[in-house]
C-alpha cells in the first residue's frame, strides 16, 4: 500500500504521526514549494527598476529548497523509518492532487483557520484536494481535535428551519 | 505633434526599463531619450539645466543611501533584525508577521524602500523558514510595506525626495504631517494581511529550529540613528540630507576600506548604482518634455486647485492611477510640479504614488504584462492572488491615508 503524506509547515507533525499508524506499505513524503513566494520577491525587485541586482532571485530558490530538505529530514526522523521524498513546486493544491493519482491513501491536515469552526475552517487548498483527490483521504487535525463544547447550540423553536 | 513625440519617447524609455533587453541598464534608453527630446527642440536647454540642478541633490542622496544600506548589511544589521524577529515571534506565525511589519516599516522609513526589498526580504525569508512558518505572507508583507510604509520621511522613497523640495516643508514638519497617514496605512495593511492570510498564519505545530541570537551591531545601528537625527538638524544649517547620508556612508565605510581598500571601493561604487542615477536624470528630462507639452496641460486640468479633503483624495487617486500605468517615479516627476502651489496636494501625490503601486505588485502595468509574457512558458505565478490582495489593500489604504493626511494637515496647520 502506498501512503502519500502531504507535509506543510506548521501542520506536518500530525500528518506524519497519522502515517505511523497506517500499517506496512511505502510512505511517500510530499512537500510543495509555492512559486508565488518567489514571485513576491522578484516582483518587488522589478518594481525598483534597475536599483535591484538580479543575483539574489536565485538565492530565494536556494533558501526555499534548503528549508524543504530540512523539513523532510525532520519528518523522516519523526516517522522513524525511511520514506521516499517527493519535493515539488507549483500550484500547491493541483500538485498534491496529481501526486495522489498513484497513491492508495493520502494523509493530509485540516489546514485552515480553526478559531471559528465552520466552512472556512478548512482552507482553500485543503478543500480543493479533499474534493478532487483520486484516492482515499485520511484527514487529521493538526492540533488536538475540538471537544464537544465547540458545537453550536441546536436550532431552537424559533430557529431558521422551524415551522411557524 | 510635439505632444506625441515626447509621449512616444517616454513610453519607449519605460518599456525599455520594463523589458531590459540583454539586462542592459535603463539608462541605455533614458539618456538617448533625453538627447532626443533636446535635439527635437521639445524642451529647452535652459529648462533641462534647471531640472538637473533640482534633481542633483536627490540623485546624490539616492546614491549615498544605497551605499549606507549596503554597508549596514555588511555590518550585520539586517541579519540581526532577522534574529530579533525569530526570537520575538516565539515560533508563532502571527507574531512573526507582526514583528515583520514593525521591522519592515522602520527599515523602509529610515533606509528607503530599496533596503527593504533588496536587503531585508532575503533575511525575512531565512527567518520564516527557520521558525517553520510559511514564507508567503511575510514575503508579501515586505513587498507591500516597501511601498506603503515609505510615507513617513522625505528620505524613505525616491518619490518623497522628489516631492520634498516642492512641498517647501522642513524635514521634521514633513515627518510630523506624514506620521499619522504612515501609521494608519501600515495598520490597515496589517489588518488586511491578517485576514487574507488567516490560513497560512494559523499556528498549529510547535516545531521550529533553534535560531541563534546574534550580537547587536551597535556601531552600525548607532551611525544609522545618528544619521536620522542628522537629517532633522542638517537643514537648519542649510545642509541637504544627501550630505548627512554621505557622511554616514563615510563613517561606516572607514573600517572596511582600511581592511581592503581596492575591493571595497569597487563594491561601494557598484552599490551606489551610477547607471541608475543616470537613468533618473534621463527620465527627468523626458518627463519634463511631456509635462511642458499638451499632456502636461491636460493632466494640469485634472489637478484640483486647493487641498480640501476632496482635492486631496482626487490627487491621490490620480497619482495612484498614473503610478500603475507608468511607474511611480515618472508619475511623481509629472505631478509634483503641477501641484507645487499647495504643499497639501504635494503630500497627497505621495500617498497615491507610494500606496498605489501595490495594485500591480511589480510597480507598473508594462512590467506586469512583460512578466506575464516571460512566465508564459514556465510556471505562471497566480497573478490573480497578487491582484486580489492589491485591490483589497490599495483602495482602503488610499482612503485611510488621505483621511489621516487631511487630519494631520488640520492639526499642523499646513495648507
Amino acid at each position: 500500500m502506498k501512503v502519500l503524506v502531504w507535509i506543510a509547515e506548521r501542520t506536518w507533525e500530525s500528518c506524519v504521526d497519522a502515517a505511523r499508524f497506517v500499517p506496512g506499505g511505502q510512505v511517500v513524503l510530499l512537500h510543495v514549494i509555492d512559486p508565488d513566494s518567489m514571485e513576491a520577491v522578484s516582483g518587488a525587485r522589478a518594481g525598483l527598476l534597475g536599483r535591484a541586482m538580479p543575483a539574489i532571485d536565485a538565492s530565494v530558490e536556494e533558501v526555499l529548497t534548503a528549508g524543504q530538505i530540512r523539513l523532510f529530514d525532520a519528518a523522516e526522523d519523526r516517522l522513524g523509518r525511511p520514506a521516499t521524498r517527493l519535493g515539488q513546486r507549483g500550484r500547491v493544491e493541483r500538485v498534491v492532487v496529481a501526486a495522489a493519482a498513484t497513491a492508495d491513501v493520502l494523509v493530509m491536515a485540516r489546514d485552515g483557520d480553526h478559531t471559528r469552526l465552520g466552512p472556512r475552517s478548512l482552507g482553500h487548498a485543503s478543500r480543493f484536494v479533499l474534493d478532487h483527490a483520486p484516492c482515499q483521504v485520511l484527514l487529521v487535525w493538526p492540533e488536538q481535535p475540538p471537544d464537544l463544547g465547540t458545537l453550536p447550540p441546536p436550532p431552537g423553536p424559533h430557529g431558521p428551519h422551524s415551522k411557524v | 505633434m510635439n505632444t506625441w513625440a515626447s509621449a512616444v519617447v517616454l513610453v519607449g524609455v519605460l518599456v525599455f526599463a520594463a523589458v531590459r533587453p540583454y539586462r542592459l541598464p535603463e539608462a541605455v534608453a533614458a539618456v538617448p531619450g533625453a538627447g532626443a527630446v533636446l535635439a527635437l527642440g521639445l524642451v529647452s536647454w535652459h529648462a533641462v539645466g534647471q531640472e538637473l540642478v533640482v534633481l542633483s541633490p536627490t540623485v546624490g542622496f539616492l546614491a549615498a543611501v544605497l551605499v549606507v544600506a549596503h554597508l549596514a548589511d555588511d555590518a550585520g544589521v539586517f541579519r540581526y533584525a532577522g534574529s530579533v524577529a525569530a526570537r520575538w515571534s516565539g515560533g508563532s506565525p502571527r507574531r512573526l508577521l507582526t514583528v515583520v511589519f514593525m521591522i519592515a516599516s522602520v527599515v523602509t522609513a529610515t533606509l528607503s524602500l530599496d533596503a527593504t526589498v533588496v536587503l531585508l526580504t532575503p533575511v525575512v525569508l531565512e527567518t520564516a523558514t527557520a521558525v517553520r512558518a510559511r514564507p508567503k505572507p511575510h514575503l508579501y508583507a515586505c513587498s507591500h510595506l516597501a511601498n506603503s510604509a515609505s510615507l513617513l520621511l522625505p528620505v524613505s522613497n525616491l518619490t518623497n525626495l522628489l516631492a520634498f523640495r516642492a512641498s517647501g516643508l522642513t524635514f521634521t514638519r514633513f515627518a510630523g504631517v506624514m506620521a499619522l497617514p504612515w501609521l494608519a496605512v501600515v495598520g490597515t495593511e496589517y489588518l488586511i494581511f491578517r485576514r487574507f492570510f488567516a490560513n497560512d498564519l494559523a499556528s498549529a505545530g510547535h516545531d521550529r529550529e533553534t535560531v541563534p541570537s546574534l550580537p547587536a551591531p551597535r556601531f552600525a545601528v548607532g551611525v544609522l540613528a545618528g544619521m536620522l537625527i542628522g537629517f532633522a538638524f542638517a537643514e537648519r544649517i542649510g545642509l541637504h540630507p544627501a550630505w548627512v547620508a554621505a557622511s554616514g556612508a563615510v563613517v561606516l565605510a572607514a573600517g572596511p576600506l582600511r581592511r581592503q581598500p581596492g575591493a571595497e571601493l569597487g563594491r561601494l561604487l557598484r552599490a551606489a548604482n551610477l547607471p541608475f542615477c543616470a537613468f533618473v536624470f534621463g527620465l527627468g528630462t523626458v518627463v519634463l518634455a511631456v509635462r511642458s507639452g499638451g499632456i502636461g496641460t491636460f493632466v494640469g486640468h485634472l489637478v484640483p486647485a486647493n487641498g480640501d479633503l476632496l482635492g486631496l483624495l482626487s490627487v491621490a487617486v490620480l497619482a495612484a492611477v498614473l503610478a500603475n500605468v507608468l511607474n511611480n517615479l515618472p508619475a511623481t516627476l509629472m505631478l509634483v510640479p503641477l501641484v507645487a502651489h499647495s504643499p497639501a496636494l504635494v503630500l497627497a501625490v505621495l500617498v497615491g504614488a507610494n500606496v498605489g503601486p501595490n495594485l500591480t505588485y511589480v510597480g507598473s502595468l508594462a512590467t506586469l504584462l512583460w512578466r506575464q509574457i516571460l512566465h508564459a512558458r514556465d510556471l505562471a505565478p497566480s497573478t490573480r492572488e497578487f491582484l486580489r490582495l492589491g485591490v483589497l489593500s490599495v483602495a482602503p489604504g488610499l482612503l485611510v491615508g488621505v483621511a489621516m493626511l487631511w487630519l494631520g494637515l488640520q492639526v499642523s496647520g499646513v495648507r
